[in-house]
């Protein structure tokens, strides 16, 4: 009989902790749509901002910002990444030192990201003259991510079975051609889900950006020709979806309806993109 | 008599301080099966392991002594670790077919090698098989992932994946023990196929494998060889009396 009531309780514990993690999910995603979706129409979603009373409030710049500094981010940070994850795994020597930068990458992961914006701020900021813009923030976002994407891939790297190494090595392939053509195919579904949770980090990135990337950056990407446009706004200011969510419930001219929309934009921006990666990562198993 | 292949001399191992092989002296003869026997941990996989330089692959691993293969020392820095492994290819305990293609790893060592017209690939491909015993079994599903055949059949595509690459020496590290009565004894026939044309060397636990298949026969025991010489005197009348202890079962 006691251990029957015993069961009841912790049954009921278990069942309602799952139930208050999912009201808790749902409640915010619900009450965040339900506040943005409304105000979210074509026009919010493709037009710019301006900083006007009356002005129009779209926030088409910030979007395009958003997908810079991932792209910019990713470009930059995932061959690092990957190649210090086959460094670590592959090449080096196990032994004190590895250990080390081990360590190193697990406590880099562990900082609160103001820090890295503050670094950012002092280095590609100030010393390297970059001033705010996509580059200083995507520079910094691309520290933010290498633990990340370097811990991911290095267990993914070494769960390949070491029969694939042995056996490539065994008809005279080189370490090189092993590496590249063997072991890290077999580990790509593995890394991809590295890039995965750093481009969540990257959408979701505020404090680090805020001192890097400039918070008026409202404007389209500009210049004479494409080139200009695509890259040349890669040196200009550039406000994310994250940033402006914060400015625009904080001091912006609608602080209900912009900050809920953009929320909800985000969302949806992060569900499209995991249904990328999870599209890709399917296909690279095969 | 025929021509010695492989000539192991004064071969001194160390993993660490631990010694793991002992003054080692062997000359394995051209087209001859060669069975290194004796039990766990006495240093005839790591023995075979010397002759394509697969402990290069182990950390603090320091070999003193000699290893020629046709009179070439391939301890000497002006040795290609790479092209030595294509002449002396090496099958594994355990079946290690990679997670691709059939046809694909069969045609991974020939690339590796530089071969790219798909013409001279499928060639050696179907002919690899052939050698291997394998192709009437795979030719309907060469595009198939290699995963999805059985254990016996991976171990022959690994045989076939050595093959390939057009190797003089066959090193086989207990290339049964992880297979089947029925699939051991197709990878035992093919072994005397095979002599015809390479120099193999097969490292065994099982002793009537040995005696079945083996021209020459080497006992090691704790690094060292014991006793080496032709399999029929070696279990018929061991002039060492460890070496009969062994063979006759008393230990081991």
């Amino acid at each position: 009989m006691r251990n029957k009531k015993k069961d009841i309780i912790l049954g009921t514990f278990i069942w309602s902790s799952a139930a208050v993690t999912v009201v808790v999910l749902m409640g915010i995603l619900g009450y965040i749509l339900y506040n943005g979706l409304p105000h979210m129409t074509w026009t919010f979603l493709s037009t710019v901002y301006s900083a006007s009373k009356t002005g129009s409030k779209g926030i088409l710049p910030m979007i395009i910002n958003t997908i810079y500094v991932i792209i910019v981010s990713l470009v930059l940070g995932t061959p690092i990444g990957i190649s210090s994850a086959i460094y670590l795994t592959q090449y080096a020597k196990q032994g004190r030192l590895v250990s080390i930068i081990r360590f190193a990458t697990e406590v880099l992961s562990g900082i609160p990201s103001i820090l890295f914006g503050l670094f950012g701020y002092a280095v590609f900021v100030v010393l390297f003259q970059l001033k705010l813009s996509i580059i200083s923030g995507s520079l910094t976002m691309m520290i933010c991510i290498l633990p990340t994407i370097i811990r991911t891939t290095e267990e993914a790297l070494l769960a390949v079975p070491g029969a694939y190494k042995e056996g490539a090595m065994a008809i005279g392939a080189g370490k090189l051609r092993v590496t590249m053509g063997m072991i890290l195919p077999c580990a790509m579904s593995g890394v991809l889900t590295g890039v995965i949770l750093a481009i969540g980090r990257i959408v979701g990135e505020t404090a680090a950006l805020l001192f890097t990337v400039g918070v008026s950056g409202n404007a389209m990407p500009k210049g004479g020709n494409i080139f200009d446009a695509l890259f040349g706004h890669i040196l200009e200011q550039g406000n994310t979806l994250a940033l402006h969510l914060y400015n625009s419930a904080m001091n912006g001219k609608d602080p209900i309806s912009v900050p809920f929309a953009t929320a909800s934009a985000l969302l949806i921006l992060v569900f499209l993109l995991n249904r990328l990666a999870g599209f890709l990562s399917r296909r690279m198993k095969k | 008599m025929s021509n010695t292949k492989v000539r192991i001399e004064n071969l001194n191992l160390f993993y660490g301080t631990f010694q793991a092989l002992i003054n080692v002296n062997l000359q394995i003869q051209e087209r001859e099966i060669t069975a290194f026997i004796g039990p766990s941990g006495c240093g005839k996989s790591t023995c075979i392991k010397t002759i394509n330089r697969m402990n290069d692959l182990v950390e603090d691993c320091q070999i003193d002594g000699k290893v020629m293969i046709d009179k070439q020392d391939i301890y000497t820095k002006d040795c290609d670790v790479n092209l030595l492994r294509k002449r002396a290819g090496m099958v594994f305990q355990k079946p290690n077919p990679f997670p691709m293609s059939i046809y694909d790893n069969i045609a991974y060592g020939p690339r590796v090698h530089g071969v790219r017209s798909k013409a001279e690939l499928d060639v050696i491909v179907e002919q690899a098989l052939t050698n291997a015993a394998l192709w009437g079994e795979v030719k309907d599903r060469l595009k198939g992932s290699a995963m999805g055949i059985s254990g016996g059949q991976q171990q022959r595509l690994c045989i076939a994946r050595a093959l390939a690459v057009e190797p003089d020496i066959l090193l086989l590290d207990e290339p049964t023990s992880a297979l089947d009565p029925i699939s051991t004894l197709k990878v035992e026939d093919l072994m005397f196929e095979l002599k015809k044309r390479y120099t193999v060397v097969i490292v065994t636990h099982n002793m009537q494998q040995a005696v079945r298949i083996s021209d020459k026969t080497a006992f090691f025991l704790m690094g060292e060889v014991v006793e080496y010489g032709s399999t029929l005197t070696l279990f018929n009348s061991p002039q060492n009396k460890k070496t009969e202890d062994y063979v006759t079962g008393r230990f081991g």
